[in-house]
Protein backbone atom coordinates (compact mmCIF):
# COMPACT_ATOMS: atom_id res chain seq x y z
CA UNK A 1 0.00 0.00 0.00
CA UNK A 2 1.46 3.35 -0.93
CA UNK A 3 0.64 6.72 0.59
CA UNK A 4 -1.96 7.55 -2.01
CA UNK A 5 -3.76 4.27 -1.56
CA UNK A 6 -3.85 4.97 2.14
CA UNK A 7 -5.34 8.38 1.50
CA UNK A 8 -8.14 6.88 -0.54
CA UNK A 9 -8.75 4.01 1.83
CA UNK A 10 -9.08 6.10 4.95
CA UNK A 11 -10.94 8.93 3.32
CA UNK A 12 -8.35 11.43 4.42
CA UNK A 13 -9.91 13.94 2.11
CA UNK A 14 -8.76 15.82 -0.90
CA UNK A 15 -5.05 16.10 -1.16
CA UNK A 16 -4.08 19.66 -1.93
CA UNK A 17 -0.85 20.41 -3.64
CA UNK A 18 0.77 23.76 -3.40
CA UNK A 19 3.48 24.66 -5.76
CA UNK A 20 4.93 28.11 -6.03
CA UNK A 21 2.04 30.53 -6.16
CA UNK A 22 -0.59 28.09 -7.28
CA UNK A 23 -2.84 25.66 -5.44
CA UNK A 24 -4.12 22.78 -7.48
CA UNK A 25 -6.10 19.64 -6.94
CA UNK A 26 -4.49 16.30 -6.40
CA UNK A 27 -2.92 14.41 -9.24
CA UNK A 28 -1.03 11.18 -9.13
CA UNK A 29 2.43 11.50 -7.71
CA UNK A 30 5.30 9.93 -9.54
CA UNK A 31 8.76 9.52 -8.21
CA UNK A 32 10.91 12.02 -10.04
CA UNK A 33 14.60 12.34 -10.30
CA UNK A 34 16.00 14.86 -7.91
CA UNK A 35 12.97 14.76 -5.74
CA UNK A 36 12.32 13.64 -2.21
CA UNK A 37 9.65 14.11 0.34
CA UNK A 38 9.48 14.85 4.02
CA UNK A 39 6.71 15.17 6.59
CA UNK A 40 5.91 18.34 8.52
CA UNK A 41 4.08 18.01 11.82
CA UNK A 42 3.35 21.05 13.93
CA UNK A 43 1.86 22.31 17.16
CA UNK A 44 1.53 18.95 18.86
CA UNK A 45 1.13 20.67 22.29
CA UNK A 46 1.89 17.52 24.23
CA UNK A 47 0.42 17.94 27.73
CA UNK A 48 -2.62 19.91 26.60
CA UNK A 49 -5.78 18.80 28.35
CA UNK A 50 -9.08 20.17 27.08
CA UNK A 51 -11.77 17.53 26.52
CA UNK A 52 -14.11 20.01 24.84
CA UNK A 53 -11.36 20.98 22.37
CA UNK A 54 -9.72 17.62 21.74
CA UNK A 55 -11.18 14.65 23.64
CA UNK A 56 -8.30 12.50 22.37
CA UNK A 57 -5.45 14.80 23.36
CA UNK A 58 -3.40 11.81 24.53
CA UNK A 59 -3.97 9.87 21.34
CA UNK A 60 -3.83 12.27 18.42
CA UNK A 61 -0.06 12.54 18.15
CA UNK A 62 0.24 8.77 18.42
CA UNK A 63 -2.24 8.40 15.56
CA UNK A 64 -0.15 10.77 13.45
CA UNK A 65 2.99 8.75 14.20
CA UNK A 66 1.22 5.53 13.19
CA UNK A 67 -0.09 7.16 10.01
CA UNK A 68 3.41 8.21 8.97
CA UNK A 69 4.77 4.76 9.81
CA UNK A 70 2.08 3.22 7.60
CA UNK A 71 3.36 4.95 4.48
CA UNK A 72 4.83 2.37 2.17
CA UNK A 73 7.31 4.89 0.92
CA UNK A 74 8.83 6.47 3.99
CA UNK A 75 9.77 10.15 4.03
CA UNK A 76 13.43 11.13 4.06
CA UNK A 77 12.84 12.92 7.34
CA UNK A 78 10.19 14.35 9.62
CA UNK A 79 10.22 17.90 10.94
CA UNK A 80 8.25 19.31 13.86
CA UNK A 81 7.77 23.05 13.52
CA UNK A 82 7.36 24.02 17.16
CA UNK A 83 4.98 23.96 20.11
CA UNK A 84 6.00 20.38 20.71
CA UNK A 85 4.62 20.71 24.24
CA UNK A 86 1.97 22.74 26.03
CA UNK A 87 3.53 25.46 28.15
CA UNK A 88 3.65 25.37 31.94
CA UNK A 89 5.20 27.51 34.65
CA UNK A 90 6.45 24.37 36.36
CA UNK A 91 10.03 23.52 35.33
CA UNK A 92 9.64 19.83 36.20
CA UNK A 93 6.37 19.38 34.33
CA UNK A 94 7.88 21.15 31.30
CA UNK A 95 10.69 18.63 31.22
CA UNK A 96 8.31 15.71 31.81
CA UNK A 97 6.25 16.78 28.83
CA UNK A 98 9.34 17.11 26.64
CA UNK A 99 10.51 13.65 27.67
CA UNK A 100 7.08 12.15 26.94
CA UNK A 101 6.91 13.92 23.59
CA UNK A 102 10.38 12.68 22.67
CA UNK A 103 9.46 9.13 23.66
CA UNK A 104 6.27 9.25 21.57
CA UNK A 105 7.93 10.51 18.40
CA UNK A 106 10.81 8.08 18.84
CA UNK A 107 8.23 5.52 17.64
CA UNK A 108 8.53 6.98 14.14
CA UNK A 109 10.16 4.53 11.76
CA UNK A 110 11.98 7.44 10.16
CA UNK A 111 15.05 8.04 12.21
CA UNK A 112 15.95 11.50 10.95
CA UNK A 113 13.67 13.81 12.91
CA UNK A 114 14.23 17.57 13.12
CA UNK A 115 12.84 19.82 15.81
CA UNK A 116 12.44 23.48 16.58
CA UNK A 117 10.75 25.25 19.44
CA UNK A 118 7.49 27.13 19.64
CA UNK A 119 6.71 29.75 22.26
CA UNK A 120 5.04 27.09 24.41
CA UNK A 121 8.34 25.20 24.56
CA UNK A 122 10.80 27.99 24.93
CA UNK A 123 9.47 31.46 25.74
CA UNK A 124 9.14 31.15 29.52
CA UNK A 125 12.71 29.98 30.12
CA UNK A 126 14.34 31.34 26.97
CA UNK A 127 14.76 27.85 25.56
CA UNK A 128 16.64 26.33 28.49
CA UNK A 129 14.59 23.11 28.80
CA UNK A 130 14.12 22.83 25.04
CA UNK A 131 17.87 22.90 24.47
CA UNK A 132 18.43 20.22 27.11
CA UNK A 133 16.21 17.86 25.12
CA UNK A 134 16.49 18.91 21.49
CA UNK A 135 19.66 20.97 21.09
CA UNK A 136 20.13 24.20 19.20
CA UNK A 137 16.91 26.06 18.42
CA UNK A 138 18.36 27.43 15.18
CA UNK A 139 20.57 25.53 12.78
CA UNK A 140 20.96 24.50 9.16
CA UNK A 141 21.12 21.19 7.38
CA UNK A 142 21.43 20.15 3.76
CA UNK A 143 19.43 17.42 2.14
CA UNK A 144 19.58 16.28 -1.49
CA UNK A 145 20.35 19.71 -2.89
CA UNK A 146 18.12 21.76 -0.59
CA UNK A 147 19.52 24.00 2.13
CA UNK A 148 17.23 24.00 5.18
CA UNK A 149 17.43 26.81 7.73
CA UNK A 150 15.56 26.59 11.01
CA UNK A 151 14.93 29.96 12.60
CA UNK A 152 14.03 30.51 16.23
CA UNK A 153 11.48 33.30 16.68
CA UNK A 154 10.22 32.13 20.07
CA UNK A 155 13.04 31.74 22.62
CA UNK A 156 12.87 35.49 22.99
CA UNK A 157 9.39 35.95 24.50
CA UNK A 158 8.92 39.14 22.49
CA UNK A 159 8.69 36.91 19.38
CA UNK A 160 11.88 38.25 17.88
CA UNK A 161 14.64 36.58 15.92
CA UNK A 162 17.12 39.09 17.31
CA UNK A 163 20.18 40.79 15.84
CA UNK A 164 22.58 37.96 16.64
CA UNK A 165 20.52 35.30 14.86
CA UNK A 166 19.84 37.66 11.98
CA UNK A 167 23.58 38.14 11.52
CA UNK A 168 24.03 34.36 11.68
CA UNK A 169 21.39 34.00 8.94
CA UNK A 170 23.04 36.65 6.78
CA UNK A 171 26.43 34.96 7.18
CA UNK A 172 24.92 31.58 6.26
CA UNK A 173 23.18 32.93 3.18
CA UNK A 174 26.35 34.66 2.06
CA UNK A 175 27.95 31.23 1.67
CA UNK A 176 25.12 30.01 -0.55
CA UNK A 177 24.96 30.30 -4.33
CA UNK A 178 22.46 32.85 -5.52
CA UNK A 179 20.14 30.18 -6.95
CA UNK A 180 20.43 27.81 -4.00
CA UNK A 181 17.27 25.94 -3.05
CA UNK A 182 16.42 27.23 0.39
CA UNK A 183 13.66 26.13 2.75
CA UNK A 184 13.19 28.09 5.95
CA UNK A 185 11.53 26.25 8.83
CA UNK A 186 10.19 28.35 11.65
CA UNK A 187 7.35 28.49 14.13
CA UNK A 188 5.68 31.88 13.87
CA UNK A 189 4.84 33.62 10.60
CA UNK A 190 7.66 35.87 9.49
CA UNK A 191 5.19 38.30 7.93
CA UNK A 192 2.41 40.25 9.65
CA UNK A 193 -0.41 37.76 9.15
CA UNK A 194 -2.69 39.06 11.92
CA UNK A 195 -0.92 41.47 14.28
CA UNK A 196 -3.95 41.86 16.57
CA UNK A 197 -3.91 38.10 17.05
CA UNK A 198 -0.16 38.19 17.64
CA UNK A 199 0.44 36.23 14.47
CA UNK A 200 3.68 37.85 13.46
CA UNK A 201 7.40 38.03 14.23
CA UNK A 202 8.47 41.37 15.60
CA UNK A 203 11.57 41.64 13.43
CA UNK A 204 10.25 39.36 10.69
CA UNK A 205 10.54 42.10 8.07
CA UNK A 206 14.32 42.16 8.51
CA UNK A 207 14.44 38.38 8.04
CA UNK A 208 12.30 38.57 4.90
CA UNK A 209 14.45 41.39 3.50
CA UNK A 210 17.46 39.13 3.93
CA UNK A 211 15.73 36.14 2.34
CA UNK A 212 14.42 38.17 -0.60
CA UNK A 213 17.95 38.42 -1.96
CA UNK A 214 17.68 34.77 -2.95
CA UNK A 215 15.25 33.72 -5.69
CA UNK A 216 14.41 30.21 -4.45
CA UNK A 217 13.15 30.50 -0.89
CA UNK A 218 10.12 28.81 0.65
CA UNK A 219 9.03 29.15 4.28
CA UNK A 220 7.20 26.41 6.20
CA UNK A 221 5.84 27.30 9.60
CA UNK A 222 3.21 26.48 12.23
CA UNK A 223 1.73 28.51 15.10
CA UNK A 224 -1.62 29.35 13.50
CA UNK A 225 -3.04 25.80 13.60
CA UNK A 226 -4.39 25.79 10.07
CA UNK A 227 -3.32 25.58 6.47
CA UNK A 228 -2.48 29.00 5.08
CA UNK A 229 -0.55 30.22 2.04
CA UNK A 230 0.91 33.64 1.46
CA UNK A 231 3.40 35.26 -0.89
CA UNK A 232 5.92 37.97 -0.05
CA UNK A 233 7.03 38.78 -3.59
CA UNK A 234 8.70 35.53 -4.71
CA UNK A 235 8.81 33.92 -1.24
CA UNK A 236 5.99 31.46 -0.47
CA UNK A 237 4.95 30.99 3.17
CA UNK A 238 2.95 27.86 4.03
CA UNK A 239 1.42 27.33 7.49
CA UNK A 240 0.64 23.82 8.69
CA UNK A 241 -2.28 22.44 10.66
CA UNK A 242 -1.91 21.47 14.29
CA UNK A 243 -2.08 17.94 15.59
CA UNK A 244 -3.89 19.11 18.77
CA UNK A 245 -6.50 21.80 18.05
CA UNK A 246 -7.67 24.06 15.26
CA UNK A 247 -7.90 27.85 15.25
CA UNK A 248 -10.21 30.06 13.16
CA UNK A 249 -9.17 31.94 10.05
CA UNK A 250 -7.11 35.02 10.82
CA UNK A 251 -9.30 37.99 11.66
CA UNK A 252 -12.56 36.03 11.37
CA UNK A 253 -13.44 36.77 15.03
CA UNK A 254 -12.62 39.77 17.24
CA UNK A 255 -10.87 37.43 19.68
CA UNK A 256 -9.15 34.26 18.61
CA UNK A 257 -10.17 31.11 20.42
CA UNK A 258 -9.67 27.39 20.00
CA UNK A 259 -12.32 25.75 17.83
CA UNK A 260 -14.31 23.32 20.01
CA UNK A 261 -14.11 19.67 19.10
CA UNK A 262 -16.95 18.14 17.10
CA UNK A 263 -18.09 14.72 18.38
CA UNK A 264 -19.32 13.80 14.90
CA UNK A 265 -15.93 14.70 13.38
CA UNK A 266 -13.48 14.34 16.27
CA UNK A 267 -10.30 15.29 14.39
CA UNK A 268 -11.75 17.96 12.15
CA UNK A 269 -9.21 20.63 11.30
CA UNK A 270 -6.26 18.64 12.62
CA UNK A 271 -3.56 17.19 10.45
CA UNK A 272 -0.08 17.17 9.05
CA UNK A 273 1.47 17.33 5.62
CA UNK A 274 3.82 15.71 3.19
CA UNK A 275 6.12 18.03 1.30
CA UNK A 276 7.64 16.83 -1.91
CA UNK A 277 10.66 18.76 -3.08
CA UNK A 278 11.27 18.97 -6.81
CA UNK A 279 14.83 20.15 -6.46
CA UNK A 280 15.56 20.88 -10.11
CA UNK A 281 12.56 23.19 -10.43
CA UNK A 282 12.77 24.51 -6.86
CA UNK A 283 9.10 23.63 -6.35
CA UNK A 284 7.36 22.06 -3.41
CA UNK A 285 4.16 20.09 -3.56
CA UNK A 286 2.28 20.06 -0.31
CA UNK A 287 -0.13 17.28 0.43
CA UNK A 288 -2.40 18.03 3.39
CA UNK A 289 -3.42 15.02 5.44
CA UNK A 290 -5.99 14.65 8.17
CA UNK A 291 -5.94 12.71 11.39
CA UNK A 292 -8.44 9.89 11.19
CA UNK A 293 -10.34 7.91 13.76
CA UNK A 294 -8.99 4.44 14.18
CA UNK B 1 -11.16 93.37 54.11
CA UNK B 2 -9.62 94.50 50.81
CA UNK B 3 -6.29 92.98 51.85
CA UNK B 4 -8.00 89.69 52.66
CA UNK B 5 -9.60 89.59 49.18
CA UNK B 6 -6.27 90.32 47.54
CA UNK B 7 -4.59 87.52 49.51
CA UNK B 8 -7.40 85.11 48.53
CA UNK B 9 -7.01 86.02 44.85
CA UNK B 10 -3.26 85.56 45.05
CA UNK B 11 -3.60 82.17 46.74
CA UNK B 12 -6.13 81.02 44.10
CA UNK B 13 -3.87 82.20 41.30
CA UNK B 14 -0.90 80.38 42.83
CA UNK B 15 -2.93 77.19 43.20
CA UNK B 16 -3.99 77.35 39.54
CA UNK B 17 -0.41 77.99 38.46
CA UNK B 18 0.75 75.04 40.56
CA UNK B 19 -1.81 72.69 38.97
CA UNK B 20 -0.92 73.82 35.46
CA UNK B 21 2.75 73.45 36.29
CA UNK B 22 2.21 69.89 37.52
CA UNK B 23 0.31 68.98 34.38
CA UNK B 24 3.06 70.40 32.19
CA UNK B 25 5.74 68.64 34.26
CA UNK B 26 3.96 65.29 33.88
CA UNK B 27 3.36 65.87 30.18
CA UNK B 28 -0.40 65.77 30.60
CA UNK B 29 -2.41 68.51 28.96
CA UNK B 30 -5.67 69.89 30.22
CA UNK B 31 -7.88 68.04 27.71
CA UNK B 32 -5.84 64.83 27.76
CA UNK B 33 -7.45 61.47 28.61
CA UNK B 34 -5.35 59.53 31.10
CA UNK B 35 -6.04 55.80 31.33
CA UNK B 36 -4.25 53.44 33.68
CA UNK B 37 -4.18 49.76 32.71
CA UNK B 38 -2.61 47.00 34.76
CA UNK B 39 -1.40 43.73 33.26
CA UNK B 40 -1.29 40.42 35.09
CA UNK B 41 -1.52 36.77 34.09
CA UNK B 42 -3.63 36.61 31.98
CA UNK B 43 -5.67 39.78 31.80
CA UNK B 44 -5.69 43.52 31.41
CA UNK B 45 -7.58 45.54 33.98
CA UNK B 46 -9.67 47.23 32.77
CA UNK B 47 -10.06 45.09 29.69
CA UNK B 48 -12.40 47.64 28.07
CA UNK B 49 -11.35 51.25 27.75
CA UNK B 50 -13.46 54.02 26.25
CA UNK B 51 -11.90 57.23 24.95
CA UNK B 52 -12.98 60.15 22.76
CA UNK B 53 -11.90 60.48 19.17
CA UNK B 54 -9.37 63.23 18.54
CA UNK B 55 -8.54 63.80 22.19
CA UNK B 56 -5.00 62.77 23.11
CA UNK B 57 -4.73 59.67 25.31
CA UNK B 58 -1.97 58.91 27.76
CA UNK B 59 -1.90 55.22 28.64
CA UNK B 60 -0.18 54.35 31.89
CA UNK B 61 0.76 50.69 32.07
CA UNK B 62 1.97 48.61 34.97
CA UNK B 63 2.58 44.90 35.41
CA UNK B 64 1.40 43.19 38.56
CA UNK B 65 3.54 40.09 38.14
CA UNK B 66 5.75 39.33 35.14
CA UNK B 67 6.95 40.68 31.81
CA UNK B 68 3.98 41.45 29.58
CA UNK B 69 3.52 43.42 26.40
CA UNK B 70 0.89 45.89 25.28
CA UNK B 71 0.15 46.11 21.58
CA UNK B 72 -2.58 48.19 19.97
CA UNK B 73 -1.85 47.61 16.27
CA UNK B 74 -4.46 49.98 14.84
CA UNK B 75 -2.74 52.97 16.46
CA UNK B 76 0.82 51.61 16.18
CA UNK B 77 1.15 51.50 19.95
CA UNK B 78 3.32 48.91 21.66
CA UNK B 79 5.19 48.75 24.94
CA UNK B 80 7.01 46.27 27.12
CA UNK B 81 5.35 46.21 30.53
CA UNK B 82 7.62 45.00 33.32
CA UNK B 83 7.00 44.73 37.07
CA UNK B 84 7.95 47.83 39.04
CA UNK B 85 8.11 50.12 36.01
CA UNK B 86 5.37 52.59 35.11
CA UNK B 87 5.29 52.88 31.32
CA UNK B 88 3.50 55.68 29.52
CA UNK B 89 2.57 56.14 25.92
CA UNK B 90 0.65 58.96 24.29
CA UNK B 91 -1.39 58.78 21.10
CA UNK B 92 -4.36 60.45 19.46
CA UNK B 93 -7.23 58.10 18.54
CA UNK B 94 -8.09 59.42 15.11
CA UNK B 95 -10.86 56.97 14.21
CA UNK B 96 -14.04 55.72 15.85
CA UNK B 97 -14.54 52.02 16.51
CA UNK B 98 -13.57 49.04 18.63
CA UNK B 99 -9.90 48.09 18.52
CA UNK B 100 -8.22 45.08 20.07
CA UNK B 101 -5.13 45.35 22.25
CA UNK B 102 -3.14 42.29 23.21
CA UNK B 103 -0.24 41.07 25.26
CA UNK B 104 2.52 40.38 22.73
CA UNK B 105 5.11 38.97 25.13
CA UNK B 106 4.45 35.28 25.72
CA UNK B 107 3.58 35.02 29.40
CA UNK B 108 2.18 31.51 29.95
CA UNK B 109 -0.72 29.17 29.44
CA UNK B 110 -3.39 31.87 29.16
CA UNK B 111 -1.34 34.25 27.03
CA UNK B 112 -3.44 33.76 23.92
CA UNK B 113 -6.55 35.01 25.73
CA UNK B 114 -4.87 38.11 27.19
CA UNK B 115 -6.47 40.94 25.28
CA UNK B 116 -8.80 43.89 25.63
CA UNK B 117 -10.81 46.41 23.64
CA UNK B 118 -10.34 50.12 23.10
CA UNK B 119 -13.66 51.81 22.28
CA UNK B 120 -13.18 55.11 20.50
CA UNK B 121 -16.35 57.22 20.48
CA UNK B 122 -17.28 60.59 18.96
Amino acid sequence: MNRRDLLKLTGMGVAVFVSGTTVRASGSRQKKNESFYFVQLSDTHWGFNGPNINPDSQGTLKKAVLAVNAFDEQPDFVVFTGDLTQTTDDRRIRRDRMAEFRDTVSQLNVKTVRFMPGEHDASLDRGEAYQEFFGDPHYTFDHSGVHFITLDNVSDPTASVGDKQLQWLQADLKKMKKDARIVVLTHRPLFDLAPDWDWATRDGAAVIDTLLQHPNVTVLYGHIHQEHHHMTRHIAHHAAKSVMWALPEPGSFPKKAQIPGDAAEPYKGLGFRNVEADVARARYEIEELSIVKG
Amino acid sequence: MKKLATYATLITALAVLLMVGRSIASGIRANEQVVRVSASTFQFEPSEVTVKKGVPVTLELVSEDRHHGFKLPDFHVRLDVKPGVLEKVRFVPAKVGKFTFICDVFCGDGHEEMSGTLNVIE
